[in-house]
């Protein structure tokens, strides 16, 4: 079977995983960082994703998306009070959000898809194959509308989706793997958009989840707004700025909020620095932990109710919890640390590398999948409850929360009027009384033999499979025959419109992959630029005056390519340059050699 | 629009005085694989193909966890055999294989995780039995116990009146210790008719396990099923009560 990778699609950051000789591990990029940030930008060359995205936040705040994760399976209403907050132009269409790119707009499964693709690219150029599989995760609390989005991203990204599983689960088995315990766990996933707590038996090979909980819009951005509440704050009343209209400047008070609070994890006090717009200098002010932490607490004990929930629901008490495993980068402020003993009376196991731990367990299921791992089986619950709408606006649950997956409900529905040809069925997913207080996941018509009221009889089943997706199928009871449903998500991609998207990447494919390589072509132009040019001005009198002019003419060719948009020709270039400098290079190599040569006779004698 | 709700349609309708295990192996033996189309005489697999084979429509829970049909069982032992079957069934152990087998995979784990859910809590258990032993497809309606029926109603009074109430005043705190007292009494109710439950299941295991087809021992087993069946209902009856109490007094 064809390799099948792990990924961590998170709302900061995303990694890839895959098992190697029985072990996970991430891949890096050429660099050796591990970490993708989930930031896309655009670019007059086009889209670009990651650490080069990042730094088009300052830059070019309308065209760069960050933390897309939290428009996932969302409507424009859900997200409505935070939208003051992202720089970008966000909208709606057809119950989907939009994203406003230049010219096009983007829906948050098609810009997961730039950060997977990107992902996608990377392990392929690692492990020197194609990959077209991969397992990925979300937050244990994401509904249907959001896990059904994340597959939809998968899709457009060229990837065939074969497991979503959720978070801290995965970095359940990245930890049993490693530690072998057996007992009680609880997963304590605080990151950066999402907030997730899984309680957890590992018994024999066994990962039983017993129940979850947690919040889908909790987690380290939203502390970061706290500070940059305060800073604007501070701004104003200083200076009389509202930053506030300043994109580019909102995204650098942003950005110098989270190393802040970042610093004040290892230290007791930081001190920051912003500029201002307008040229009207800088803004410095300290910041301790103490005011940090005064700050940001309510924000943290809001983690601790779905703590008590997942016990309460788990049936169990904090001491009947053996290890409490923290993951998640928020997890690394002492406060939450302290939080978290508080509550579970010991102090949590943090030896796992909480940024990677996710990605890797998502790579061992990927193994499991594959048949690779067989000892190891994770059984999940879903999150929420599952119902429909009955009379009167309530919700008649069907599958309750903590459920174990797959599973399965049926129900019996007849007609009331003589002649009915069909019924109509809300589904619905929540913890609440009414319909109105849930989340509405999807509606359709169930279609009727038009016969006397109450004589039809038809079975549908509600079947929420392994990745916590919702499937729908009837039975007319009367004639044995299976019925397909044509379900219409309330929130979400039609099938038809993932379609489109997946063509248009095709489409768009060559034309990304030319931005790409431009991208790449340029950065790797420019490095030899510079060390060219510092061979010259070091070892330009050790040769002729002919090589080194014919040196300097293929320099400028080169310099002049990199401002073209032929990635093709900057190689060329490159080519010719790294010729006519070779001869350069080896009288340079010499050079230096003899130097550090002497810079040892002389350090020997003295 | 009308639903008719359904909650044990997986359930065996036809009563059985026989061992479940030995009526699973008939079951088997009658059933052919859907592959092969050759008789199916492995438990979960076909001898022939090795493709793995939809758990029947007709299975019950204890059959399908391979238990007989008891009310005390061993904890450890259910979980070791979910577990084991979870291993046998769950679709990550078959992504490589073909669409149908996934699919039956799919389903197959979806009962086995109903059935383990079901019988694993011994109150649930035992409703589940119920409803399979008197062939009844609705669910045990709640009813409160006839002897607390005066007592009820005037705790309903009180809570109306408690939430009403300023929880901060005079009135409001006598209330609530009322509210307490009230439901610390209900609680042991509780404990009192889930002892006598215990003790009805020891009961059918033992009338079970002799296994005499006496009418004596018909007149036993109506017996133990009825008085089942009303404390089932008393003890959620009741113990929907002491939910309602703590929420409100929290
Ligand atoms: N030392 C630190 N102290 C406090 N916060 C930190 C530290 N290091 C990272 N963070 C925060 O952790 C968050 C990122 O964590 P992580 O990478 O686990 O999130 P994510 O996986 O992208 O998000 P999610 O899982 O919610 O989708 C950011 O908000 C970041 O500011
Ligand atoms: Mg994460």
């Amino acid at each position: 079977m064809a390799r099948i990778v792990g990924i961590d699609l998170g709302t900061t950051n995303s990694l890839v995983a895959y098992m190697k000789d029985g072990q996970p591990c991430v891949v890096p990029d050429r660099n050796g960082r591990t970490i993708v940030p989930s930031v896309v930008a655009l670019t007059d060359n086009g889209l670009i994703v990651g650490d080069s995205a990042k730094e088009h936040l300052t830059r070019n705040p309308e065209r760069t998306v960050y933390s897309v994760k939290r428009f996932m399976g969302k409507g424009l209403a859900d997200v409505q009070n935070e939208l003051a907050y992202f720089p970008y132009h966000v909208t709606e269409t057809g119950g989907v959000i939009r994203i406003r790119l230049g010219q096009k707009s983007y829906s948050p499964p098609q810009v997961s898809a730039m950060i997977l693709k990107e992902l996608k690219l990377r392990a392929e150029a690692s492990l020197g194959e194609s990959i077209t599989k991969a397992v990925i995760t979300v937050p244990a609390y994401f509904n249907d509308s959001q896990r059904q989005a994340t597959k939809d991203a998968g899709l457009i990204a060229g990837l065939e989706v074969l497991r979503i599983i959720n978070e801290p689960t995965a970095a359940s088995l990245a930890y049993g793997l490693q530690q072998k315990t057996q007992g009680t766990i609880a997963v304590y996933d605080f990151g950066g958009g999402t907030f997730d707590i899984s309680i957890l038996k590992l018994k024999d090979g066994i990962f039983e989840v017993l129940a979850t909980s947690g919040d889908t819009h909790l987690g380290g951005d939203d502390l970061d707004r706290v500070l940059v509440d305060l800073f604007i704050g501070d701004i104003r009343d200083r200076y009389g700025i509202d930053v506030g209209r300043y994109p580019d400047h909102m995204q650098t008070v942003r950005l110098e909020a989270e190393r802040a609070k970042i610093r004040l994890s290892d230290e007791l006090k930081t001190e920051i620095t912003i500029e201002l717009p307008e040229d009207k200098g800088l803004f410095t002010r300290e910041l301790t932990r103490d005011q940090l932490e005064s700050l940001v607490v309510g924000i943290i004990e809001r983690t601790l109710a779905p703590c008590r929930i997942a016990l309460k629901d788990a049936g169990l008490t904090p001491t009947d919890i053996d290890e409490v495993v923290l993951v998640g980068g928020s997890t690394r402020m002492p406060l939450v640390r302290q939080r978290v003993e508080a509550l579970f009376g010991k102090q949590p196991h943090c030896h796992l590398n909480p940024d990677e731990v996710v990605a890797l367990g998502a790579a061992v299921q990927a193994d499991i999948l594959s048949g690779g791992t067989t000892d190891m089986l994770l059984l999940d619950v879903t999150p929420l409850s599952l119902g429909i709408e009955t009379m009167g606006g309530v919700m008649s649950s069907l599958i309750r929360r903590n459920t174990t997956i797959p599973a399965s409900a049926k129900e019996m529905f007849t007609t009331y009027v003589d002649g009915q040809t069909g019924v109509d069925i809300h589904i619905l997913q929540g913890e609440r009384e009414l319909v109105k207080d849930n989340r509405s996941l999807a509606r359709f018509r169930l279609k009727v033999p038009p016969l006397p009221a109450g004589i039809p009889r038809i079975e549908v089943t509600f079947l929420i499979d392994a990745n916590g997706i919702l499937n729908v199928t009837a039975t007319d009871m009367r004639t044995g025959q299976s019925q397909s449903i044509e379900v219409k998500p309330s929130y979400g991609l039609s099938d038809t419109e993932v379609e489109r998207m997946i063509e248009d990447s095709f489409k768009f494919a060559a034309e990304d992959v030319n931005a790409r390589k431009l991208i790449e072509a340029r950065l790797d132009a420019e490095a030899l630029l510079k060390t060219t040019n510092k061979s010259l001005v070091d070892a330009g009198h050790l040769i002729s005056q002919e090589e080194a002019h014919s040196i300097r003419a293929t320099l400028a060719q080169l310099s002049n390519a990199t401002g073209g948009t032929d990635p093709r020709a900057i190689r060329t270039r490159m080519t010719e340059l790294e010729q006519t400098a070779k001869h350069l290079n080896v009288v340079m190599l010499d050079h230096s050699l003899k130097k550090s040569l002497q810079g040892k006779k002389v350090s020997e004698v003295s | 629009m009308g639903h008719i709700p359904c909650s044990f349609s997986l359930m065996d309708n036809h009563q059985s005085s026989s061992h479940p295990d030995t009526r699973r192996q008939l079951q088997m033996a009658r059933s052919m694989c859907w592959h092969c189309q050759s008789e199916v005489t492995g438990e979960y697999f076909c001898d022939r193909c090795v493709k793995v084979q939809p758990v029947s429509k007709e299975t019950d829970y204890f059959t399908c966890l391979g238990f007989p049909r008891r009310l005390m069982l061993d904890p450890q032992k259910l979980e070791a055999k979910f577990y084991e079957l979870s291993r046998t069934f769950h679709p990550d152990f078959y992504q490589t294989k073909s669409a149908d087998e996934q699919t039956i995979s799919l389903s197959n784990a979806a009962v086995l995780n109903t059935a383990y859910r079901t019988l694993r809590a011994p109150i649930q258990r035992a409703e589940y039995l119920l409803a399979l032993e008197t062939g009844s497809v609705k669910d045990i309606r709640t009813s409160p116990p006839a002897d607390l029926f005066e007592e009820i109603l005037e705790l309903q009074d009180t809570l109306e009146e408690y939430r009403a109430s300023d929880r901060d005043s005079d009135q409001g705190h006598r209330l609530r210790s009322t509210l307490k007292t009230e439901q610390e009494a209900l609680e042991r109710r509780k404990h009192e008719m889930e002892a006598q439950l215990q003790q009805l299941f020891a009961d059918w295991d033992q009338l079970q396990d002799a296994g005499e087809a006496t009418s004596l021992a018909r007149v036993e087993r109506d017996r133990i099923l009825k008085q089942m069946r009303d404390l089932l209902s008393n003890r959620t009856y009741v113990n929907n009560i002491v939910n309602d109490l703590a929420a409100t007094i929290a």
